[in-house]
């Protein structure tokens, strides 16, 4: 496909830029955070309604760079969505001073951008570079509270974090180039088929790669950033860390390796699978000591990523499907428990967990959400959490991955103990706190929607279903 | 049959609990009326169930529909034998421990929207067919039960709901593995109960021991077997007097059902395998349980020890393959739930009123409450068993059942009883009798709601003791079929 005709399938991300820089000049002479919030929802709803609309498109976009499949659409969808929410979060957020918010949505925005090239990448290079512009964007969002040193000393390590181990996913990049003479994805993949390359030397170079995603998706043993600047961001930017660039890793990795790699399938299993079990593990029990909600939640995200892979190590259509499930659950469930985060630390001007102490009698509203949210990533049912952990289990079982299975059970009670324990303080303690402050109509609108999804996909889940299985084009 | 009565039962409390979400906080008494009408109305559903009852063993009132068709998951309702006297048992107590709840003196309206909440999940595993659906409402149970131990408990009331949750949910999500490893292994896939017992005993030994592990993880906790017991002590003492009921007269209750309708009827080999371990457990609940329970001055803890005393027989009866032992077992869990869940509310008519549980408090109550020492009387002898009451019925076909197969397990059972008898009576001796506890000198007697709310139990309890066939033939048949499916002895 010619340059021009590939031009059509990037209009979102046309639309988005223009409308990031459209936000920048206009923050110039408005720096009402309602108004540019507002375009920058219309900027995101704009782009979605220009996704490309044909995703059986296989053929190569811009030299073969980027591809369209139903796959990417799935993550675009995703992805568009979570910056909407974002958006909605943000303007909520009192901590984010009107000054710089120009400059705040702008960013949001090319991030987004950055995602959306990334999970349609067909092209280790094009990869690359679209991860390390996430990466960057992320890194000035999470030090957007300057004034604060926590949010510095967050950022500064989530970049020296972020260097090293993208330095290291470039090394096994070049590694491939040495060895296939191609970054190209698609013509690596005829070559992997063939069954002509050297399983070992492949490993070596896999584990490169797979160290540049573990980071993104905060997998063990590249986890150790997370807490810090989940904690020291911005909420909403946490919100944000938490879900985006964790969908635009595991789309990259399974893009890589559940499509690509997937016939050196026995080669990488064992090793994700420990990856797995440590993140599983790792994250639940540390967070069960945790007294900051915000650093809680953060060892919540790197277990549930845990849990995500089990789908991805079991690698059949069933786990793939429960994988991409479970990003969808994920994405709703954790948007919602850092919107109620961000919601009760407004008036609460505290993030530390004993103060949500009696917050039921307050604020019976965002305590119900809180909850709810909690009790999905907990994974009882009949909520969304509930059908990821069963999917990705189901598919477990079917491939006799007994072990995984029962250490993913194990974790998830182990989980139960430290979600419960919030439920706990908001209803079963006494209120300490005055009474709330002005609520924000934008968060409320977010919390709303989210808080439809967890249930709506959980009550209601054939059309999800569907979707996911339509959504995974591998197998 | 065209109106779908169970979807009405199940979801009924649902509707009643979504329409208190939106009655203003202030209105108490509407909150109250709702709660009352919509159990009310179930337990008249039910009884209309138990008229239509046919009593051939067969599956009926089924209601089956597609939920959520890519991974076979259906929307299956139906009762039989096993579980009409349990469903009934769970409308009887929801509604009598929902008048028992008009003391309950801080935010109603959460505590009746849980309430219902509760009463639907409980309702829903009986009558589920379909495994994950049964698994979705087990696990309903949980968070009701959480908030309603946690909110309007005694001082650890913290420390018994997170128990409760983490024990329960432990045991249930491998219960969950268990299912997911059933539908893999049948060919064709399916979590279909029925489908899934037409091929019993198609799986390889080692399999049906795993799923049979699995799933006996989830049931033993619940029930709850020795030593997955220290749950239950601390919730039953610190939960309010209706939840108090409930959990012993119909949570408890699940475990035992899931043995009925999914351990034994779905792996038939492996339930053979393991009769011997059941009938130990089975033993050491009943002596374990009432030895406990005599050393208890604590009131309510005395009572749910006798909870893992009396449920031990339900193992006992299962352990021993035999028609009688199942009836019995069966029948034990009905009668269990009438008799503790009116122990518990007796527990609840004197705290309320003395504001201690303590035995050797109380004394010579028996001149002051007369009316309350006759009803103790007739639960407590009804509890240790006493020929004419329902407890005898159901205890004495278990032991009968599974003597056949393990005679010194069962002779070390009826020690049991013995020393049931024991604890039963030295408590009448403490509370009933003796000189009167001057502080105790003002207490009145059991007002008419309370002994509303206990003149059913009594009633249900003397007519299964005297004529057990108006119990037994509503399970005989079912019972029977059970057994044969599992090759056991039929006398």
């Amino acid at each position: 496909m010619s340059l021009i005709e590939s031009i059509r399938f990037i209009t979102p991300e046309i639309i988005l830029l223009a409308g990031a820089i459209i936000i920048l000049m206009f923050s110039l002479f408005v720096s009402n955070k309602n108004v540019l919030g507002m375009f920058a929802l219309f900027v995101i709803i704009a782009a979605s309604l220009y996704l490309p609309q044909s995703p059986k498109t296989e053929a190569g976009l811009f030299f073969n760079m980027l591809t369209n499949d139903s796959f990417s659409l799935f993550f675009k969808e995703i992805i568009l969505f979570i910056t909407g929410i974002v958006i909605l979060i943000s303007i909520g957020y009192e901590e984010l001073k009107e000054k710089y918010i120009g400059e705040y949505f702008f960013l949001l925005l090319n991030g987004t951008i950055a995602m959306l090239l990334a999970v349609s990448s067909n092209n280790l290079l094009m990869i690359y570079l679209s991860i390390e512009m996430l990466s960057l964007i992320s890194y000035i969002l999470t030090a957007f509270l300057k004034n604060n040193p926590l949010s510095s000393e967050a950022a500064l390590k989530y970049f020296l974090f972020g260097a090293l181990s993208t330095g290291i996913m470039l090394y096994g990049i070049s590694l491939v180039y040495g060895l296939f003479g191609t970054t190209d994805l698609a013509i690596i993949s005829k070559v992997v088929s063939a069954g002509q390359i050297n399983g070992l030397v492949t490993l070596v170079l896999l584990i490169l790669i797979l160290a540049g995603l573990c980071f993104k998706c905060s997998l063990v043993p590249f986890h150790m950033w997370a807490p810090d600047v989940y904690q020291g961001a911005p909420t909403a930017v946490t919100a944000f860390l938490s879900v985006g660039p964790k969908a635009v890793g595991f789309a990259v990795l399974l893009r890589i390796f559940a499509n690509n790699f997937f016939p050196l399938y026995v080669n990488w299993v064992n090793l994700v699978m420990l990856i797995s079990i440590f993140t599983m593990t790792i994250g639940n029990v540390i967070a069960i000591s945790q007294t900051n909600i915000k650093r809680m939640l953060a060892y919540s995200s790197i277990a549930q990523a845990g849990y995500m892979l089990i789908g991805f190590v079991v690698g059949t259509a069933g786990g793939i499907e429960g994988v991409l499930y479970y990003i969808l659950a994920y994405t709703l469930m954790n948007l919602g428990a850092f919107g109620c985060v961000i919601l009760v630390s407004n008036y609460l001007k505290s993030d530390a967990i004993e103060d949500y102490a009696g917050l039921y009698k307050k604020d019976p509203i965002t305590s119900f959400m809180l909850s709810i949210f909690l009790l999905s990533l907990t994974g009882v049912p009949p909520l969304a959490g509930f059908w990821g952990k069963f999917l990705v289990f189901n598919a477990a079982i079917q491939s006799k991955f007994i072990l995984l299975a029962v250490v993913g059970v194990i974790n998830s009670i182990v989980a139960a103990f430290y979600y419960m324990r919030v439920i706990k303080f908001m209803y079963l303690e006494e209120p300490k706190m005055k009474d709330t402050g002005h609520k924000s109509l934008s968060l409320q609108i977010a919390l709303a929607i989210v808080t439809a999804g967890v249930l709506i996909a959980g009550l209601y889940v054939t059309p999800f279903l569907n979707w996911v299985k339509y959504s995974q084009s591998f197998f | 049959m065209l109106f779908p009565i169970l979807t009405c039962i199940v979801f009924l409390p649902l509707a009643g609990g979504l329409i208190i979400l939106f009655v203003p906080k202030k209105n108490i008494g509407l909150i109250k009326t709702v709660a009352t009408a919509v159990t009310a109305i179930d337990l008249i559903l039910s009884i209309i169930l138990l008229v239509n009852f046919n009593y051939s063993g067969a599956m009926q009132f089924e209601e089956n529909l597609n939920w959520i068709p890519s991974v076979n998951i259906f929307y299956h309702l139906g009762i039989d034998g096993i579980s009409i006297g349990l469903i009934f048992l769970t409308t009887l107590l929801s509604f009598l421990a929902c008048i028992g709840s008009y003391s309950i003196g801080m935010r109603q309206k959460e505590y009746f929207f849980l309430y219902l909440l509760l009463a639907t999940g409980m309702l829903g595993t009986f009558v589920a067919l379909d495994l994950v659906l049964f698994y979705v409402f087990w696990e309903i149970v949980l968070v009701p039960m959480y908030f309603l131990i946690g909110i309007w408990g005694g001082p650890r009331k913290e420390y018994a709901a997170i128990k409760f949750f983490i024990y329960t949910l432990a045991g249930s999500i491998f219960m969950l593995l268990g299912i997911l490893a059933f539908y893999f292994t049948s060919t064709p896939h399916t979590f279909s109960i029925l489908e899934l017992g037409k091929t019993t005993g198609a799986l390889t030994m080692p399999i049906q021991i795993l799923i049979f592990i699995a799933f006996y993880l989830g049931f033993a906790v619940k029930v709850p077997v020795f030593p997955f017991h220290t749950w239950l002590p601390d919730a039953h003492v610190e939960a309010p007097t209706p939840i108090s009921v409930l959990l012993a007269g119909v949570l408890l209750k699940m475990g035992g059902y899931g043995f009925f309708r999914i351990s034994f009827p779905l792996l038939k080999d492996a339930a053979h395998y393991f009769v011997l371990p059941f009938a130990i457990l089975g033993a050491i609940n009943i002596v374990y349980g009432a030895v406990v329970a005599m050393a208890q001055t604590d009131f309510k803890k005395m009572v749910a020890y006798s909870s893992v005393s009396h449920m031990g027989f339900v193992m006992l009866g299962l352990a021993s393959m035999t028609t009688t032992g199942f009836n019995g077992a069966l029948l034990q869990m009905f009668n269990h739930g009438i008799i503790t869940g009116a122990m518990f509310f007796l527990v609840g008519v004197i705290y309320d009123r003395a504001h201690t549980r303590d035995l050797d408090k109380f004394g010579g109550l028996g001149v002051k409450m007369p009316v309350y020492a006759g009803m103790l009387t007739v639960f407590s002898l009804a509890s240790l068993g006493l020929p004419g009451l329902s407890g005898f019925v159901s205890e004495f076909m278990s032991l009968l059942g599974s003597y056949a197969a393990f005679k010194i397990i069962t002779i070390v059972s009826v020690l049991g009883i013995v020393i049931t008898a024991g604890y039963f009576l030295y408590m009448l001796q403490r509370v009933l009798m003796g000189p009167l506890n001057e502080k105790l000198a003002g207490i009145i007697d059991i007002n008419k709601r309370e002994l509303f709310t206990l003149i059913p139990l009594m009633a249900i309890a003397i007519l299964i003791g005297v004529y057990p066939l108006a119990a037994l033939k509503f399970q005989m048949a079912a019972i029977e079929q059970l057994i044969q499916k599992l090759g056991g002895m039929i006398f």
